[in-house]
């Protein structure tokens, strides 16, 4: 079936002529409207331009100027602004919000010939570790429709791993590509702080915020990335670094490759099956040439700490623009200003958003700024040596993405800091700007897991290659669950 | 750290969201539960860390001052809740 196929082979079939890209998105248009509902991992789906770009990507690839996403079915997170699209940032703040322009990373993968099938389900404002808190409802984990898959890319996750899309675009602020790719077996990858455009990704923490592709294969992640990266000069922490290409050392051999595993990600919180799958992977690394060494991030510990207050600060900042007079939800008969604000505000935004506000206010507030953000920056500091030493003895570090496989649904609703908790692994990433990627090895009692792959500053190129070495040589990134 | 409603109101006030009396006792709950994670920050000494200011030391980039935006606000006022001959509409503020 179509579906089945990842980029790398859907691109080849559009290119002999065994479908085009029309048949190819009415085919997933099709499984979206049949498998959608009960998943809810897209909250607009945009049929009719689908199917007009699809025409476009079918000229293209018959006038033989297509590249390798031209004419395929994508979709992106409802965080990413699409003009003309409704674009909710998971939030009945924004419910009414319809894009005045294109965020680059969309931009760039239409001009690319990508067909986008929709904006995907996420948690409020990307504030989230279990797709939950958005105002369209739970995203369902298609591996087990009674656990969560994981946050805030939840829906772009979902979308993947049960086929209603080839590939889809997420955003990873402490973990939100990884950990959901993680919890659905799928392969997602957070690029290095600057290497994607943030112009038109709605803004949660902006010392973070990154932008990135989520795909079946490394393969396929590294298409969509050749397509997403590079400089933008309407974000002002865009790098300039030139963009490899990506898809030209996936080969590579990683003989030789050293491997670090920090002592700090295997420790008693770890889930002993979660362990073993981790320790599994990287015999099969060892296998491959690769050597092993035993390293340590001593400040791992303080990590979650720091990142609930440089995140929240950030947040508070970012969000105090939703006031109910330039776009966004406006509350009925304001009595003044202060009243406009202040209800149209707590009307917006949900419980997990409105927290993290009043904690980013409160940090931010006069006399606490040392106490708090600016420990938190030192903190950060901390955690970036660590990871330089680290890199000084090895070529990337791996772990695993998440401590545990998906939650049941409502097991962390009522409880924030134990599922803040559960981001360690990943928010070290965020805090040092490093390029982290999630693929999929052997599942855990029928649910999926992820191998955290983190590397050196833009080395992006290298993660991918180490990603699909081992794709070439598992099977876990072809798995799919049942029913779909 | 424990917030009772009073601390819940005045940082409330602050972010301008308006908390319902009946949610500040548990909101006030949530918060210190957090800020007792965050105070895992005090285990280590920082004293001479300098902070860090950008993960890749990178500095901001200047551009030529000229005029690089044309002036769109009719499109942008199109997806505000109310304007008016080019201005946004609020409540009252000078009698």
């Amino acid at each position: 079936m179509m579906h089945e196929k990842s980029v790398t082979e859907l691109a080849a079939g559009l290119r002999s002529g065994e479908f085009s890209s029309v048949e190819l998105v009415e085919h997933y248009l099709e499984r979206i409207e049949r498998l959608d509902g009960e998943l809810n991992s897209f909250i607009t789906v945009t049929a009719e331009q689908a199917i007009e770009q699809a025409r476009a990507a079918d000229a293209r690839i018959a006038a033989g100027d297509a590249g390798p996403v031209t004419g395929i079915p994508i979709a992106h997170k409802d965080i990413y602004c699409t003009n003309g699209v409704k674009t909710s940032c998971g939030s009945r703040m924004l419910d009414n919000f319809t894009a005045p322009y294109d965020a680059n990373v969309v931009s760039r993968l239409r001009d690319a010939g990508a067909v986008m099938l929709g904006k995907t389900n996420m948690d409020e404002f990307a504030m989230g570790s279990t797709s939950e808190s958005s105002f369209y409802g739970p995203v369902k984990n298609p591996w087990n429709t009674g656990r969560v898959p994981g946050g805030s890319s939840g829906g772009s996750a979902v979308a993947v791993a049960a086929r209603l899309c080839a590939a889809a675009t997420g955003t990873d602020t402490g973990g939100s590509i990884r950990q959901p790719a993680s919890h659905c077996g799928i392969t997602g990858l957070k690029p290095t702080y600057g290497r994607v455009s943030r112009y038109g990704m709605i803004a949660y923490a902006s010392s973070l915020d990154q932008g990135g592709p989520m795909a079946q294969t490394a393969e396929d992640v590294a298409f969509l990335l050749q397509a997403m990266a590079g400089f933008d000069e309407r974000d002002s922490t865009s790098s300039d670094t030139p963009v490899p290409d990506y898809s030209a050392t996936l080969e590579d051999s990683i003989e030789g490759l050293k491997i670090g595993l920090p002592g700090e990600y295997f420790d008693a919180g770890l889930d002993e099956g979660v362990r073993k799958s981790v320790e599994e992977a990287v015999e099969l690394y060892k296998s491959l040439g690769a050597e092993i060494r035993e390293i340590s991030l001593p400040n791992t510990g303080l990590a979650v700490a720091s990142y609930y207050v440089v995140a929240p600060a950030e947040c508070s900042s970012n969000l105090s623009r939703y006031d109910g007079v330039r776009f966004g939800h406006r509350c009925d008969d304001p009595v003044d200003l202060e009243d406009l604000y202040k209800r149209s505000r707590s009307e917006g935004f949900g419980a997990e958003v409105k927290r993290r506000i009043m904690i980013g206010t409160y940090v931010l507030s006069a006399g606490y700024y040392d106490a708090f953000y600016l420990k938190a920056q030192k903190i950060r500091q901390l955690i970036s040596d660590d990871f330089r030493k680290a890199f000084e003895q090895v070529d990337v570090i791996m772990g695993p993405a998440s401590p545990t496989t998906a939650v049941a649904l409502g097991e962390m609703a009522d409880d924030p800091v134990s599922m803040y908790l559960s981001d360690v692994y990943t928010v070290m990433t965020n805090m040092a700007g490093l390029p982290g990627i999630s693929i999929p090895v052997a599942p855990v009692e029928g649910m999926p897991v992820g191998l955290q792959i983190t590397g050196n500053y833009f080395d992006e190129a290298r993660l991918l290659n180490i990603a699909h070495r081992f794709q070439q040589n598992s099977d876990w990134h072809r798995l799919m669950p049942e029913g779909v | 750290m424990s917030f009772d409603q009073s601390d819940v109101e005045k940082i409330a006030h602050l972010a301008r969201l308006a908390v319902p009396a009946g949610e500040a006792r548990a909101l006030g709950g949530d918060l210190s539960r957090i800020l007792d994670l965050v105070a895992q920050m005090e285990q280590v000494d920082t004293s001479t860390v300098e902070p860090m200011a950008h993960p890749l030391q990178m500095t901001q980039r200047l551009r030529e001052d000229r005029v690089t935006e044309e002036n769109q606000r009719e499109l942008y006022q199109s997806v505000a809740p109310a304007t008016e001959k080019g201005l946004y509409l609020v409540p009252r503020v000078i009698e």
